[in-house]
């Protein structure tokens, strides 16, 4: 059986006219498995290669994300705790429950370093399962963008209130968080812009500009912020933002932006009111500044892990290198067969 | 593509049918024989059939009218029918149970159509297909119920739709039509009530077949009488299209009816130009549809590997699921007293006034752990990766179409491609073991020729090819002859001794000319051969006379009886008509004309074929024709020159069978009017009987089958098939061992081992042909015992080998591509130099596979370097194959070409049939069918190494595929309080495996390769790697699953650590694991892929494209949750870095090993590329790495 010349085969014998000749070529190739290919194989050399090219791609970035990531200033700041009046450290939800107590507080930070404008203000909880799948299921799109005709199960148990439904419905909307941030500096009020801070793309879509708040919070219990029933929801960008539920269990959210640059030693008055309850399942509010970079927040963790990769991508390289140099396998070479060739 | 032939016509669906049933039945005869045949033929149970009188034969309506249906469904019940046949998969059951499990409103962790969606997709594709295979078939179904026939309806023969047809209706066809029922023959346009008929719709085979009316209706119907009303009582419907039996009442004669007499459904009239029979089974109580059962299908080894480890994979999902369960039950009781108002679990209602509400979606602790349960088998359900089996089906398709459109393996001189007629053992043919083949028409050609005469002790051996310079002087020197001879024209030439021709023109004197004379008339009498005469006119030039030649076509079952008669006419004697009651011999120039008196057809126990006759004269003979082993004892042995012609015979017989020949023995005896008297009785009664006709004919033929007078022997040809030896040799360098089992006798058996280089002179042959088990029992120890002899050292070692092999199978981690552990090559050149032989014969077989003595046989066998069975019957191949089967993990391939390889087919791991000169029923047995033997070795070592390596990475690819997805949102599952939220959209999760991943695997699964076919061919020894199951294994399927751990590790961990502390959304980051994980998997899969073609890229990247496609689709639909994420995650370049670090962290370990493991373990595939690539290429610069990414 001649199998290795190709000559002595005759190409498909009812060759039609009609067709182009390269069709031909083509299928008789494709059945006979024999289009034209490339075959990588993995020769010393492209090891070798492929390492160092990877060492020299991954490298350069780790030290550019790196830099990106140091140049952002954080500050950060828990005050769920210290927010609680001495008295009632012992007995914290029995406070942030009573509604008559006052829930203000006071808190004061020093900027470590010069702070570029914007400031992203953040509000970060922990533990805090807004992923759980109770919690990320309570909630009615189709309401938040058309109204109370669409309200559905899906929103329970926050879906009718007093035999009305409730705008907007569901356990997401209802656990609003209704923490509030003012800040001064030397006495003097620091602007907050709190517009755009949710997306576009879900105020234009997402939330109806004809539907508003109805009905909402007038439950027995409480579950945190209430909204202005005379702005429509796709203007409540808090709640858009709170609605976008966050894919861990400790998250932050923006608040607001401080559009002035704030200078290294600058005191910053912190003017909050404590009124979200994360005292009953302990979990922690902490009030985050931070500028921003083109990597987003203070994040070491990218740079690093491709430094990381890089530097050892190049070790593997020189060792690759020196075991091709040492002891080289010599390539197609057959004593290496389980037979004689 | 012609991969399911059954599915186009009738006529292809009436083949594939066939002998499936009868097959099977034959592999139980075991144990079952004796009830079958009793029930089958019970007296009792028979039908009656009223000539011509529809009315009263169905008066009962037990009858089916003659509408045939094949399709499967009618419009009404294919939607219930259909699906109800697709969930007998467990597979579809599983999807179901997850799918229903997901309507419970606790556990809906999908939204009710998604979930339902891949079950959906499903059964829409396999319906699509079913419906189209079943309106193909009822478009046929239709056109055949709506064909016309003439039925005799009072009194004229009037058209008639087939569908309307009943039972005892009395039909007319002509010429070239096609039977629409099963007929008796009633007349036809010859005299003598013969029809031919072509059954290749039946059987395949194209030769045609005689089939005769009994005369006693035949008469009738010539002289033109009116049909009478005649009683044909048969047996019940019956699969078998070999036997019929019924008597027939008629004009108060009561005459029997046999298979002979009955035509059949799709059978197509030739060469006769009417033919009239009544219906006795019609429609589907046909013989033809009553066979259109599929043979019983066979799953793959490696798939049954395969199912092993998804065993392992629902313990990994059923522990995660656990977990998951487990976990949500603690952190239920820890946060107990919080659930009511836990703002994101919240569990209550609180209605005004009253303190404590009713509870929503909350059914306890336990219970809710166990909804917990339930609901991360839904989460997780595609651990289990159910696409797989449609992945694999389809990949098998494509394997399938690439293996029938080899051009190496298209069999050109009979127009025949490659076939595959199972699609579900492709992978099997890279780990085949053992070979068993046939010989005849598998090793041979079976184009018999005649070659050798030994007549009456004298050896005639010198044949020249018909040389007309020759003939032309002969037949100056007498002019009678060549005229004689010059009016026959036979379709082959067969060469002739010139002395035996000189012999055969003396006077007919003397007993070697007598016995010459009858030699000759027996050659050309005894058989069932139909001579086919077509008249045609050529001048001869020599003498300007005009002649009339008639071509003689033989036409028969046997390829040796046409050879025979073939050479008898070449001798002067040619048989050139034949009807049920006589045939007419040309001998010389002459016309004889013979009475058959009776026939004894051959069968497998008797092995001989013996014919009575009456000549002019009134002097009744009996000729025999057998298998020397059952006509040397039944000869005469009166006087000393019989002891002296049975002794140069039998020397004759042997050295004939030393040059390969088959050899047939021919014998007379002339029949004294007693004896013929006697015989006459026993023979009508055996013939009319109903009950076990079979062994009261043999009975009968027993009774003249003796005192025979050897009159000489025959010694045919049968030609070794082109490239034989070539592909035996190949096979062996393989690692795989070839069994010959033939039919043949020992001798033919050794020779034709010797000329196909499977056994080689220095060989020593152990030799077993025991007639008693005691006999069986003490050479199997001899053997033995030479054998531990020879192998003394070396058997020590051996054992340990086996353990070895053992190990590998039980799947315990072996390094797999240790190229200096010579374990398997080594086994052949043992360390004794002698290698071994057994060969063994049919008789012994008998002894030893019924008994104990099994075992031993296969230590002894499994030894052996060639094992050589002849004689065997096919049950015994049958048995030979389990022998080894039911001992070993070995894979086992039979091939042949005759339906007496049809058991042994069926019963190896993988059949191949061979379409050649028996006809077709081991072609439709059989999984893959080809026109060549040598075409085993491409078959083999070519598809069955890429099919076995494509489908083993493809499993083992697919295996991670789903793993790395599901373990991604198992650890995802940990951080969300163990509530099942599942990060990615539920589209993209169930679009996952269906879109998003598929094409890719699909492609590679068909069109990857590692090494070229050339390669391949060249070093048969690379098939060793589907012996070491390097392609797919358990120790490679842990190694894939750490690999699936630390990726998915790599792939949760990586986004979460640099999205912690952000404002990312669930939506979001669930976007970016699925770009993640898409492109992951498919980039691994790229680093594997060691051919890329265009297609290749365009499935690889397309899908990536097509990932990206569908995100952003879902994501610009405002309902959903995650509208517009994508758009915001691709603004921000951390998004990209994230996953280009995902991708080169995930991989860098299975590069490093893969890596490592070519450079100081390369495996023979691994180098054999190299080889392959490099040689070529010296500076192969433009080969790319297979790590593009960096």
């Amino acid at each position: 059986m001649d199998i290795d010349g190709d000559a002595t085969v005759e190409v498909t014998p009812e060759v039609r006219p009609t067709r182009p000749r390269r069709y031909d070529k083509f299928m008789y190739d494709f059945t006979q498995q024999s289009l034209p290919s490339c075959k990588p194989v993995l020769t010393p050399v492209w090891v070798i290669s492929t390492f160092l090219l990877m060492g020299i791609i991954c490298i350069p970035i780790g030290f550019v994300s790196l830099s990106a990531s140091q140049s952002v200033v954080e500050i950060v700041d828990r005050y769920d705790i210290g927010c609680i009046p001495e008295t009632f450290r012992g007995n914290k939800v029995d406070y942030i429950k009573d509604g008559s107590i006052s829930k203000n507080c006071s808190r004061s930070i020093e900027v470590p370093k010069q702070m570029k404008a914007p400031i992203h203000i953040y509000y970060q909880l922990d533990n805090y399962y807004q992923n759980h799948r109770r919690y990320v299921k309570s909630r009615s799109d189709k309401q938040l963008l058309y109204g109370s005709k669409h309200t559905d199960t899906a929103c329970q148990p926050e879906e009718y209130s007093n035999g009305f439904p409730v705008v907007p419905c569901g356990l997401i909307a209802w656990s609003l968080f209704n923490d509030t941030y003012r800040f001064s500096r030397r006495a003097e009020e620091l602007k907050v812009n709190r517009k755009n801070i949710a997306w576009k793309s879900d105020r234009d879509h997402k939330f109806g500009k004809e539907v508003f708040p109805f009905n909402f919070q007038n439950g027995t219990l409480i579950g945190g912020g209430n909204l202005d029933p005379n702005i429509p929801l796709s203007d409540q960008e808090d709640l858009i933002v709170w609605m976008r539920t966050a894919a861990l269990s400790s998250f932050r959210k923006l608040y607001g932006r401080i559009e002035e640059d704030l200078e290294a030693g600058d005191i910053i008055e912190v003017h909050l009111s404590n009124n979200y309850n994360t005292y009953s399942f302990g979990g922690k509010k902490t009030l985050v500044l931070s500028t921003s970079s083109w990597i987003g927040g203070k994040n070491d963790f990218l740079g690093m892990a491709y430094i990381c990769i890089g530097s050892s991508s190049i070790v593997m390289s020189l060792i690759f290198l020196l075991i091709h140099l040492r002891t080289p396998r010599p390539y197609l070479d057959t004593s290496y067969l389980s037979w004689n060739w | 593509m012609e991969l399911q032939p059954n599915s186009t016509t009738f006529e292809i669906s009436g083949a594939s049918l066939r002998v499936g049933d009868k097959l099977n039945k034959s592999l139980r005869v075991r144990h079952k024989s004796m009830q079958l045949e009793e029930n089958t033929s019970l007296e009792s149970n028979h039908r009656l059939i009223y000539v011509n009188d529809p009315r009263k034969t169905n008066d009962k309506y037990e009858f089916s009218g003659n509408e045939i249906r094949t399709s499967k469904y009618t419009f009404i019940n294919f939607l219930p029918k259909n699906l109800f046949i697709q969930f007998h998969r467990v597979a579809y059951l599983y999807f179901l149970a997850i799918a229903a499990l997901n309507q419970l409103p606790p556990l809906a962790v999908f939204g009710r159509t998604v979930s339902l969606f891949p079950l959906l997709f499903v059964l829409c594709v396999t319906a699509i297909k079913d419906g189209y295979e079943d309106w193909r078939r009822h478009r046929s179904d239709r056109n055949e119920n709506n064909r016309e026939s003439l039925v005799l309806h009072a009194g004229n023969f009037e058209r008639k739709e087939w569908k309307k047809m009943r039972a005892g209706e009395v039909v007319k066809i002509y010429a070239n039509e096609t039977l629409p029922c099963d007929m008796v023959l009633l007349g036809t346009s010859d005299i003598n009530g013969i029809a031919y008929i072509q059954t290749m719709n039946l059987d395949g085979e194209s030769n045609l077949k005689t089939r005769y009316a009994r005369q006693e209706t035949t008469s009738m119907l010539l002289e033109g009488e009116k049909i009478q009303t005649g009683l044909i009582r048969c047996e019940q419907p019956n699969r078998n299209i070999y036997e019929f039996t019924a008597n027939m009442e008629y004009n108060e004669q009561r005459f029997p009816l046999n298979q002979s007499n009955i035509i059949l459904r799709g059978c197509q009239l030739k060469n006769t130009e009417w033919a009239v029979g009544v219906v006795v089974y019609a429609g589907q109580e046909t013989k033809a549809m009553m066979n259109s059962a599929m043979s019983p299908s066979k799953r793959s080894r490696l798939e049954s590997y395969m199912n092993r480890e998804t065993l392992w994979l629902s313990t990994f999902l059923l522990t995660m699921c656990l977990v998951v369960a487990l976990g949500m039950g603690l952190w239920l009781q820890r946060n107990k007293e919080q659930l009511d108002e836990l703002p994101y679990y919240r569990n209550r209602y609180f209605e005004k006034g009253i303190s404590i509400g009713r509870l929503y979606k909350y059914y306890g602790i336990p219970m809710e752990t166990f909804f917990s349960f339930l609901s991360s088998i839904i989460v997780f359900q595609i651990m289990i990766p159910i696409s797989l089996y449609i992945t694999m089906e389809l990949v098998r398709l494509g394997q399938s179409y690439f293996m029938i459109g080899d051009k190496y393996m298209y069999d050109s001189s009979s127009g025949s491609r490659f076939q595959c007629r199972s699609l579900n053992i492709n992978e099997d043919l890279g780990q085949i073991r053992y070979v068993f083949s046939d010989k005849t028409g598998t090793l041979t050609e079976n184009k018999m020729e005649f070659r050798r005469a030994s007549l009456y002790g004298k050896n005639y051996c010198r044949s020249f090819p018909q040389d007309d310079g020759l003939r032309r002087v002969d037949s100056s020197a007498s002019k009678p002859i060549s005229l004689s001879q010059r009016r026959w024209k036979l379709k082959s030439e067969v060469p002739v001794d010139s002395e035996l021709l000189t012999l055969l023109h003396e006077d007919i004197v003397g007993d070697e000319r007598i016995a010459a004379h009858e030699f000759f008339l027996t050659l050309a009498a005894c058989n069932t051969v139909i001579p086919i005469l077509s008249r045609t006119s050529s001048s001869d030039c020599l003498s300007d006379q005009l002649l009339e030649v008639e071509a003689i076509d033989y036409q028969g079952e046997s390829p040796d009886e046409q050879a025979l008669v073939t050479a008898a006419s070449a001798y002067g004697y040619t048989l050139f008509e034949r009807t049920s009651g006589h045939i007419a011999i040309d001998v010389n120039g002459e016309r004889l004309r013979l009475d058959v008196l009776g026939l004894h057809e051959f069968d497998s126990v008797r092995k001989r074929m013996s014919v009575v006759i009456r000549f002019p004269n009134g002097s009744v003979k009996v000729l025999v024709k057998g298998a020397d082993s059952s006509m040397l004892c039944i000869l005469r042995m009166r006087n000393e020159k019989d002891e002296h012609v049975n002794q140069a015979t039998k020397g004759h017989l042997t050295e004939y069978s030393s040059v390969g020949l088959r050899t047939l023995v021919i014998a007379s005896r002339d029949l004294t009017d007693a004896e013929l008297e006697k015989w006459q009785i026993m023979y009508e009664d055996a013939s009319t009987s109903l009950t076990d006709r079979s062994s009261k004919l043999r009975q009968t033929a027993a009774l003249i089958e003796c005192d025979l007078h050897l009159l000489g022997a025959t010694g045919v040809e049968d030609k070794l098939q082109e490239g034989v030896p070539e592909t035996i040799e190949s096979l062996r360098q393989a690692g795989m061992k070839v069994w010959v089992l033939t039919g043949d006798k020992q001798e033919t058996a050794i020779s034709i081992g010797l000329s196909c280089k499977l056994l080689t002179p220095d060989m020593q042959q152990i030799i077993i042909n025991g007639t008693s088990e005691v006999e069986c029992r003490k050479l199997l120890l001899d053997a033995k015992l030479k054998y531990e002899a020879e192998f003394n050292d070396g058997n020590h070692w051996k054992v340990e080998l086996r353990k070895t092999a053992e190990s590998e199978f039980l799947g315990l981690p072996n390094s797999d591509n240790s190229p200096n552990l010579p374990m398997w090559n080594s086994e052949e050149e043992g360390p004794g130099s002698t290698s071994f032989a057994l060969i063994i014969d049919g008789n012994s077989l008998v002894y030893i596979l019924e008994k104990d003595l099994e075992s031993k046989l296969y230590d002894l066998a499994t030894s052996c370097k060639v094992v050589l069975c002849c004689r065997v019957a096919p049950l015994q191949k049958a048995g030979i194959v389990d022998l080894v089967k039911s001992r070993t993990d070995d894979m086992t391939l039979a091939i042949g070409d005759g339906a007496n390889d049809v058991s042994m087919i069926q019963m190896a791991d993988v059949g191949i049939g061979i379409c050649g000169q028996e006809g077709r029923q081991a072609v439709m047995a059989s999984d893959f069918a080809m026109g060549q033997f040598r075409f085993l070795k491409r078959l083999l070592l070519v598809h069955g190494h890429w099919n076995y390596q494509r489908i083993g990475y493809l499993v083992l690819y697919n295996f991670y595929r789903n793993a790395v997805f599901v373990l991604m949102l198992f650890w995802y599952v940990l951080t969300t309080a163990f509530s099942t939220t599942s990060a990615l959209t539920d589209w993209s999760s169930v679009l996952y495996s269906v879109i998003y991943t598929s094409v890719p695997t699909v492609m590679v699964g068909i069109l990857d390769k590692d090494l070229s076919h050339k390669t391949l061919l060249r070093n048969p020894k690379l098939y060793g790697a589907g012996h070491r199951q390097e392609s797919y294994n358990m120790y490679l399927f842990w190694i894939t699953m750490l690999d699936t751990l630390w990726q998915s590790l790599v792939l949760f961990y990586v986004p979460l650590l640099i999205y912690k502390d952000t404002t990312i959304d669930i939506w979001s980051i669930g976007s970016l694991w699925t770009i993640a994980v898409v492109i992951l998997v498919n980039m691994h899969l790229a680093m594997d892929i060691q051919r890329w073609l265009l297609l290749t890229h365009f499935a690889v990247w397309g899908s990536i494209v097509i990932t990206y496609a569908c995100v952003v689709a879902l994501d610009t639909i405002p309902r959903l949750p995650n509208y517009w994420t994508i758009f915001h995650l691709a603004q921000s370049p951390t998004y990209w870095i994230t996953i280009l670090l995902i991708i080169v962290l995930a991989l860098l370990p299975r590069f490093i090993f893969k890596v490592v493991q070519q450079m100081f373990w390369p495996s023979d595939i691994q180098i054999a590329r190299e080889a392959e690539i490099l040689r070529k290429q010296p500076n192969s610069l433009w080969s790319k790495t297979i790590q593009g990414s960096g």
